[in-house]
């Protein structure tokens, strides 16, 4: 393992598993896979796993009696455990509409840089982005891959309402509101996929290591997605992510 | 049945919350004060997984459309059966039509009605807690109509109420662990976080209660990490943040406490200006 971790107490009930402090896919994909092999070997004894960029957060459902035991239990599963039953990860198709009417700080993003609208939105959409965990709200993405020519300040005054399917640029990350929110970040565009839906089976369709790409659609297209996702047509584009 | 006559200023319906949807980033929710509604669900000899609404400072009403039991736990709101006063923490035969009041506050901030068999809302992702977007209301409204199990009433009612510590309400002293970014603190701040006595903000809610105190710093943010009900974040401003049961799953602020599991429960019949204390133990 070139990745070593450390391992510390987090209340009575949880193990926090921390690697170094950086973000990038080599620390998430070796993550995920040591939580699929704590899963595999250990299923009985945790409520739930946390991923965060750089930690996972085991839940157990009784109070640890023992942590240096179970900690010294995890690394023997670190050390000696090679396969595990892998997640199967996907690449998600997310049609955004870019236009102004809906990317409502894009023109003050383009007076701040020196990029064109049109150069903002042919970077934002070409690029391929790593689902790293979900936080904040229900369904919303922690996005690993944004250019660094798109990386812009969070806006110092926050709206008290951001629409449901706004895509966002706060600092060196991108991702969509799921739900109405307030939020501070700038909105370059909007889709109308739902991230959130606790009605479904899988309320929110993706996971860490998945992965999202952004198409660009034009207005009458996204009105056109609107009124086939309302009643429950319109299948998300998907393709197996393989090794 | 359940008719909400009066919903109050903020009553919810809650479960032992949802566990296990970390990786949507669904937060657990639950009963703020799990202690008192397990009590009202143990006193009715339900399972600790039926749901019960949650009330925060009384003023409100509620009719039964049906003979059943109920228990009512935690805060004393001063309740009521057909204005005839009633006994916290013991179980009590209401007939149909009955109107159960709460009103004047006399401790705590949050009671737990149970009734037995449960309360039966829908649920959504294994848990009838209400939290926004996801069950399609966030807080039980005047006129709604709750429905309940319609187990048999039982004919004998004991009149012995279960003795509740008051300790659970009065205690100023907050038992936590050292959180995992409880090493970033100097000494200094590390002496401040126990001895300062910390008092509630009005920033409180299901969420989180912001302190009023503050302790200086400049320990930078962590990169986006899971969070819990019972975290203790500490913000560059200095202020603190007790996360509680409506917590979003993950935060980037450093976790320098965490509560033990009933210093969560003492710390949700606290109100705003409240005083108390962080005390050490150990894991």
């Amino acid at each position: 393992m070139a990745n070593s971790k450390t391992y510390k107490s987090f209340g009575p009930k949880a193990i926090l598993i921390e690697w170094k402090p950086v973000i990038n896919l080599g620390i998430l994909n070796d993550i995920i896979d040591f939580r699929d092999k704590i899963k595999n070997q250990k299923s009985g004894l945790f409520l739930d796993f946390c991923v965060g960029y750089n930690s996972l957060t085991l839940l157990f459902k009784e109070n640890i009696a023992d942590f240096k035991k179970e900690i010294e239990g995890l690394q023997e599963i670190d050390a000696f455990i090679t396969t595990s039953l892998k997640t199967q990860n996907y690449q998600w198709e997310i049609p955004v509409c870019y236009d102004l009417e809906f990317g409502i700080d894009l023109k003050e993003m383009s007076n701040l840089s020196n990029l064109d609208i049109s150069e903002i939105i042919e970077i934002h959409s070409n690029n391929l982005y790593t689902v790293f965990f979900i936080g904040f709200l229900p369904g919303f993405l922690y996005l690993g891959g944004l250019d660094s020519e798109l990386f812009f300040g969070r806006k110092a005054n926050p709206r008290l309402h951001v629409e449901k399917g706004s895509v966002g640029i706060g600092g060196q990350q991108t991702g969509v509101y799921p739900i109405n929110s307030a939020g501070g970040w700038n909105i370059i565009g909007k889709s109308p996929i739902n991230f959130f839906d606790a009605d479904k089976e899988f309320p929110c369709f993706a996971k860490s290591g998945d992965q999202i790409k952004f198409n660009a659609i034009s207005k009458e297209e996204f009105y056109d997605l609107e009124k086939l996702i309302l009643v429950n047509k319109y299948q998300l584009l998907k393709t197996i992510i393989h090794d | 049945m359940i008719k909400v006559l009066k919903a109050g200023f903020y009553t919810t319906i809650q479960d032992q919350g949802r566990i296990g949807f970390a990786a949507m980033g669904v937060p657990i929710s639950g009963a703020m004060d799990l202690y008192s509604s397990n009590l009202a669900n143990s006193i009715l000899n339900n399972s600790f997984e039926e749901a019960v609404l949650e009330i925060t400072f009384g003023v409100c009403q509620f009719q039964f459309s049906s003979k059943t039991s109920i228990c009512i736990s935690g805060a004393d709101f001063s309740p009521t059966i057909n204005q005839l006063p009633v006994v916290l923490n013991s179980k009590i035969l209401v007939n149909e039509k009955d109107i159960l009041s709460f009103g004047k506050i006399n401790f705590g901030a949050r009671c737990y009605l149970a009734v037995k068999g449960g309360i039966l809302t829908a649920q959504k992702l294994s848990s009838r807690s209400l939290f926004k977007n996801i069950t399609s209301s966030s807080l039980v409204q005047s006129g709604d109509l709750l429905p309940i199990s319609l187990v048999k009433a039982e004919v004998k009612v004991s009149n012995t109420a279960v003795k509740m510590n008051q300790s659970h309400f009065d205690s100023n002293l907050i038992e936590c662990f050292k959180g995992p970014e409880f090493e970033l603190l100097n000494t200094q701040q590390q002496q401040q976080l126990f001895e300062i006595l910390f008092s509630i903000s009005n920033d409180n809610n299901r969420m989180g209660y912001k302190l009023n105190e503050t302790i200086t710093n400049n320990i930078p943010s962590i990169l986006t990490s899971a969070v819990l009900p019972g975290t203790v974040q500490l913000t560059p401003s200095g202020k603190l943040i007790v996360l509680m049961r409506d917590c979003q799953v993950t935060g980037g602020y450093p976790r320098v406490l965490q509560l033990s599991a009933n210093a969560i429960n003492k710390l949700a019949q606290k109100k705003t200006g409240s005083k108390f204390s962080f005390i050490s133990i150990k894991p």
